[in-house]
């Protein structure tokens, strides 16, 4: 149905950003915020890149400088208000010790057999002696953004930013302040048989990483991509992660986003991609670990009869808050895109999923289907759905769906009447409710991993 | 013999002055009924009489208050059991209305709560060739396709499919106790044969069944030795085979005005 009425999400943002409103939000700087300004103000100099990044530094921070972290009041941060739930901000992470590299051997558990090319970040810099960055396959060229940048990659500067909104304070923080990540292009044609993995661990020191990933798959290009986060449980440390990906017309890429932190972690990460025509691509999000994680999606389906799977699960407990803040931008004809993204929740856990399909004047015969569920395993767990529609178009399919609910009482006795002791019988249903998000994960040995995650989890309940 | 004679021996199930509510209102009114192995026993009753609470409060669904009486199970209180407890003690409840489970595998629902099962009572676990040879045994003496173990449990399933479900997992469990809740309603005659014959496959020294059903058609093929008539939450009247061909000639009507009275 056509709705003319809402106005796109970056509008709201910039009016926002000139509006009277703005006057009186005079607010006092947090804790986290003057660390954050004097963090980059000690840094600015030493940050790898030339004049144009420095520039694109400076604006990125003047934004941040104008608006401090995003709150309550900002809309799109509603659920996740920033400026509360950070404390502190923690120092910039130096580079890591020969200890924390060793211990970085062993990371990547979660991914089971999984062969995969792993490319290693510790604390944010990329550690080539335990990355695999040998024999690589014919079409594919990997560097760390630290390289690329202090060498001036012209390719680099074609793409850097492009895809990420600059609006958005959280990107903008990691505008300013990355200092490392990987680039990545495949070239046109070219099959990437094993999954490529980037892998970022922090170590036990809380300091506050960014990172700043580019992946360009070139027409008709195949890749699989695994981002992975994991770090130790007692210390407070800070990851902001921006990854660009432009897939190219008839590419064919999956992107597997693993946010296992350690307990008292602070995570943000945002995906922002550019679809090309007749393209398929699959996003998946796995949230389990952090104290407080915020995932965004920013995709933009720019090519016509594109095929798009963004689904995600997220397990959280104890006082853990995850939000999931995803817009799926149909801009080109004849894009189909199906989103579900399922949530369990014990404890005290928050959940926040916001999912906006935003459909342009142009994108006729867009079919799109949301679906968001929350399984709240407490009494005093929480959640917010908030799925959204704009459609501008008038001859598209378009729908979103949202529960939360218990587990099916019912169902349960039905389990335990045959035998089926109370906490397996409550496995079952849950592994059955996440199922038909991890389903949606093409690769058979990732899909497993992933269920094996889950089946860790669950045991750790009890 | 009567049922106040068996009562003096060791019954399988054993059910004395049960009193159940749900929501406070009082549907089972002191119920007494004993069942012995071997033995096929069939309660019938009017719609409300409180055949299916019987059913679900022997199962252990929580909804349910028991308010006073006992039922032993070969001699154990039964309320001192979970459900999955109960099951695994040998006792089956057959639901009127099989529950549709998305996202879990028939064959995972039914291994797992076969080696469940085993595990609580001290069993080694059946390996995985040894499972599907007997869920193949079972499913074909059941018209069960293989196509419908791949399926979830009972999504997309006939009601006549459902219900042959859950003889399936009866016949796989081996309980020593199966309640059959109304499994005849929805039912054609072709699949109500096929559930016959598997019930009746089943039978043997050891195990007992109660049958409960509204109608008496279905012990036409699954021949009790024993019908009840409920009526108002109570036993109102006990007889052989030929009782149940009473009732279908008469209706409940005079039960009904007793258990008033």
């Amino acid at each position: 149905m056509p709705n003319t009425r809402r106005r796109p999400w970056r509008d709201l943002v910039a009016a926002r950003m000139v509006g009277p409103m703005n006057a009186e939000v005079a607010m006092i700087k947090t804790a986290a915020e003057t660390a954050l300004a004097h963090a980059y103000s000690q840094a600015r100099t030493r940050l790898p890149g030339d004049d144009v990044i420095a520039a694109q530094r400076e604006a990125a921070f003047a934004l941040f400088a104008r608006e401090g972290l995003p709150h309550r009041r900002v809309e799109e941060w509603k659920y996740t208000d920033l400026r509360a739930l950070m404390r502190d901000a923690k120092p910039l992470a130096s580079p890591p010790d020969a200890a924390a590299k060793a211990r970085a051997r062993t990371a990547g558990a979660t991914l089971g057999d999984v062969e995969t090319r792993r490319l290693v970040f510790v604390d944010g810099a990329f550690v080539p002696e335990i990355s695999d960055i040998g024999a690589l396959e014919p079409g594919l060229a990997v560097s760390s953004l630290a390289a690329a940048l202090t060498d001036g990659d012209p390719a680099l500067a074609a793409h850097l930013g492009r895809l990420a909104p600059s609006s958005d304070v959280a990107v903008a923080l990691n505008t300013a302040l990355m200092g490392d990540g990987a680039v990545i292009r495949i070239g046109a044609s070219s099959t990437i048989e094993r999954p490529l993995h980037l892998l970022f661990v922090a170590s036990e020191k809380p300091a506050a990483s960014f990172v700043r990933s580019l992946v360009v798959v070139e027409r008709g290009a195949r890749a699989m991509l695994i981002e992975s986060h994991e770090g130790p449980p007692g210390s407070d440390y800070q990851v902001n992660a921006v990854l660009e990906l432009f897939v190219g017309d008839e590419a064919h890429v999956d992107h597997v986003k693993m946010v296992a932190e350690g307990a008292d972690a602070l995570h943000v990460s945002t995906l922002a991609a550019a679809i090309g025509a007749r393209a398929r691509f699959n996003a998946f999000t796995y949230t389990s670990g952090g104290a407080v994680v915020r995932n965004q999606l920013f995709l933009n389906f720019d090519g016509e009869d594109t095929v798009a799977g963004i689904r995600g699960a997220t397990l959280i407990k104890g006082r853990q808050h995850a939000d999931t803040t995803l817009v799926a931008n149909h801009i080109a004809t004849g894009c189909q895109s199906r989103e579900v993204f399922k949530a369990v929740l014990d404890d005290e856990a928050h959940g926040v999923f916001q999912g906006r399909i935003i459909v342009r004047p142009h994108a006729q015969k867009t079919d799109a289907k949301m679906m968001t569920q929350a399984l709240l395993l407490s009494e005093r767990a929480e959640a917010d759905n908030k799925p959204e529609l704009e459609i501008f178009a008038d001859d598209v399919q378009c729908g979103h769906g949202a529960t939360a609910g218990a587990l099916d009482e019912e169902l349960k006795f039905y389990l335990m009447a045959r035998g089926i002791p109370a906490a397996e019988a409550e496995a079952l249903l849950i592994r059955a409710f996440l199922g038909e998000a991890i389903e949606g994960i093409e690769h058979a040995g990732l899909r497993e991993a992933l269920m094996d995650a889950v089946v860790a989890w669950l045991g750790a309940r009890r | 013999m009567t049922q106040s004679e068996k009562t003096n021996e060791m019954a399988l199930l054993e059910i004395k002055d049960l009193h159940v509510e749900i929501d406070g209102k009082e549907i089972l009114k002191g119920l007494d009924l004993a069942v012995d192995a071997g033995e096929v026993h069939a309660i019938m009753g009017p719609n409300g009489s409180g055949k299916s609470t019987l059913a679900y409060v022997l199962a252990g669904k929580a909804d349910y208050a028991v308010s006073g009486g006992e039922v032993l199970f070969d001699g154990q209180n039964i309320f001192d059991l979970a459900p999955d407890e109960r099951a695994a003690a040998g006792l089956f409840l057959a639901f009127q209305y099989p529950l549709e489970i998305p996202g879990v595998a028939t064959m995972t629902f039914l291994r797992t709560a076969l080696n469940a099962q085993r595990k609580r009572r001290g069993e080694a676990e059946l390996s995985t060739p040894e499972f599907l040879k007997r869920v193949r045994e079972v499913a074909g003496k059941l018209g069960i396709e293989p196509e419908m173990l791949r399926r979830a449990v009972n999504v997309g399933f006939s009601g006549g499919e459902k219900k042959r479900n859950e003889i399936l997992q009866m016949a796989l469990l081996e309980p020593r106790l199966a309640v059959l809740d109304e499994t005849d309603s929805g039912l054609d005659i072709d699949a109500l044969k096929i559930v016959a014959d598997g019930v009746n496959h089943l039978r043997s020294p050891g195990r007992a069944f109660v049958v409960i059903t509204h109608y008496q058609r279905l012990l036409n093929y699954i021949v009790p030795d024993v019908v009840h008539v409920l009526s108002r939450g109570r036993i109102v009247k006990t007889g052989g085979k030929e009782l149940a061909l009473e009732l279908e000639a008469r209706g409940y009507a005079e039960y009904q005005e007793e258990a008033v009275a």
